[in-house]
């Protein structure tokens, strides 16, 4: 139950004791699988046998795993740490954050699109704007994530290096996140990913932390760049040199603000990096630190690290311009089922799911199945749930067969006493 | 006979909490009814332009729709201090807000322009110190 009421986008449903996922709803947030009491709900991660098909493996951290570990732990040795738990090797992705930031900055002084450009690198607000604002998708600026550009660095480098085809090595991306393993299983646009394969950051944390025992941190080729933060709320803005810009966090806000970008409104505001998670990427559902004290490692790397550039900005301008960052393609709009794909029928349906719904307690108790009474209302209407299924309208029924039944009784009890003095003598 | 239905909300004027609620409520029964997306933007910018004229200037409105299959009407019938001169107020720029909602962000002077752009047909009648009667009407086809 508590996985139906926390679901933002009402996608759960619980039928004859069980949880259920409408696939057309569900944004892949990851909120019920962080508050399920009884862990019953498992995101599809791989695990290192599923990768045994590649000759050589590459894995690529997000930059949210160097937060996960004790503060003197720096990237550089958890990168090192990686190539000792069974992967031939690690590369590291904030730099790519960096070129990304800088493709960002030229799109934005370059391309005269809708404004506000919105952050298309969370997968869950990509879903969320496919299904709820498909009026929204051009407001997505059509970049590259950095998971892309890293894994894709890194299978040129090692094709070159080994002298490998690119689908001997296997890039293996450790997300702090459901949403991001779903983008590469199923991505929005259809296109190639560069990425083989997931593994939660929960999953792998435990041999890293024993791995990390065995690896010394010797200062040199240390991960730099604003790249570093990306993975807090903000990171992305602060990476950018464009004024007028927002970090959002949070389905709730990200929904207001989508409102608003729909009625028309922020138009002078140049950029809004949006994340599913309150906290950005430190907060994600598959991570293991608290994020508050993950985020005040990140702002901590940032401060030692961030002002020494990890990429040559002209290097990365001459890249953009020969679309070295440009996503093919469009996203398509997923819009949700209507009660009715005939206007004059759905026009009815909705009449009679008004019609319903007043009879409903409006109290959103859930015991249904169905997360609101307007849900219920849309669920019945649609043929997918029982209007006896409300217990409050199942008690009026109730009441009224008994109080039928008690009608009944005492027709026949007057009778009875009539009959039993007939029979005395 | 066609199909149609109707839901009305009620606006109350000065209200910026509750500001935006009904062109919201009106948005989600278009998307239930499997309205085009293009569509629907155009009503959710028109009815929240109108709500906004409405908590901005007036005491309370009621804000009724209307949906047929061939077209989406809007009604929005408000106690206030009508509008003296519509010409003058369906020109860009033009505004009688005060200093305090221009810097709220309001009072741009765009609205009702806003309002007209976005629908094919748009009615207003104003009566000074009683109230102003908008009807927006959007085709679907």
């Amino acid at each position: 139950m508590a996985c139906m009421r926390i679901c933002p986008t009402q996608a759960i449903r619980v039928r004859g004791k069980k949880a259920t996922l409408l696939n057309d709803r569900c944004i892949d947030c990851g909120e019920c699988v962080r508050i399920c009491p009884n862990n019953a709900i498992i995101p599809q991660t791989s695990s290192f046998s599923d990768f045994s098909q590649f000759k050589y493996t590459v894995a690529v951290p997000s930059p949210v795993m160097y937060s996960q570990f004790r503060k003197n732990v720096m990237p550089s040795m958890i990168l090192a740490a990686l190539r000792k738990v069974g992967f031939d090797d690690a590369y590291d992705a904030a730099c790519a954050s960096e070129s990304v930031s800088i493709a960002i900055q030229e799109y934005l002084d370059s391309v005269d699109s809708p404004r506000p450009l919105i952050s298309p690198f969370c997968p869950a607000i990509v879903r969320l704007i496919q299904i709820r604002y498909p009026n929204l998708i051009d407001h997505l600026i059509p970049i590259e994530s950095p998971m892309e550009i890293a894994a894709r660095e890194a299978k040129h480098i090692k094709m070159q290096e080994l002298g490998l085809k690119e689908s001997e090595i296997g890039v293996i991306y450790l997300t702090p996140c459901p949403a991001k393993m779903l983008a590469i299983k199923h991505p929005p646009r259809k296109k190639h990913s560069f990425v083989d394969g997931t593994i939660a950051i929960s999953d792998i944390y435990a041999p890293i932390l024993q791995a990390l025992t065995e690896t010394s941190h010797n200062g040199d080729g240390e991960v730099r760049g604003l790249g570093l933060g990306w993975p807090i709320l903000g990171g992305q803005v602060a990476s950018l040199k464009a004024e007028d810009c927002l970090a959002i966090g949070g389905l709730s806000d990200a929904v207001r603000i989508f409102d608003d970008i729909e009625n028309g409104k922020l138009r002078d505001i140049q950029y809004i990096e949006v994340h599913s998670c309150p906290t950005s990427c430190v907060g994600g559902s598959l991570t293991v630190e608290n994020k508050y004290i993950a985020r005040g490692r990140v702002l901590r790397m940032v401060q030692k690290y961030g002002s020494q550039p990890c990429q040559d900005r002209e290097k990365i301008r001459g890249l953009y311009q020969k679309n070295f960052f440009s996503l093919p393609g469009k996203i398509p709009p997923v819009p949700l089922q209507p009660l009715d794909n005939d206007v004059s029928k759905a026009l009815q349906k909705l009449h009679q799911k008004q019609l319903f719904y007043e009879r409903l307690p409006k109290i959103d108790c859930g015991a249904c199945g169905s997360p609101t009474c307007t849900m219920f209302a849309e669920d019945v209407i649609k043929g997918n749930a029982a209007a006896e299924d409300c217990v409050f309208l199942a008690m009026k029924n109730f009441e009224v067969i008994s109080s039928n039944l008690l009608q009944t009784l005492q027709k026949h009890s007057q009778k009875i006493p009539a009959t039993s003095e007939s029979v005395k003598p | 006979m066609a199909m149609h239905y109707t839901q009305s909300f009620m606006i109350e004027g000065r209200n910026f909490l509750a500001a935006g609620r009904a062109s919201a409520e009106i948005k989600s029964i278009l998307k239930q009814l499997g309205i085009d997306a293009a569509i629907i933007r155009r009503v959710a910018i028109a009815t929240f332009e109108a709500e906004m004229n409405v908590v901005m200037y007036a005491q309370r409105a009621v804000m009724m729709i209307e949906v047929t299959p061939r077209a989406i009407s809007v009604i929005i019938d408000d106690q206030g201090p009508g509008i003296p001169d519509i010409n003058l107020a369906m020109q860009e720029g033009y505004s009688t807000a005060t200093v305090e909602m221009r810097e709220m962000g309001f009072g741009a002077g765009l609205g009702l322009p806003n309002i007209k752009r976005n629908s094919d047909d748009l009615k207003i009648m104003s009566t000074i110190g009683k109230g102003t009667k908008i009807e927006i009407t959007i085709s679907i086809n």
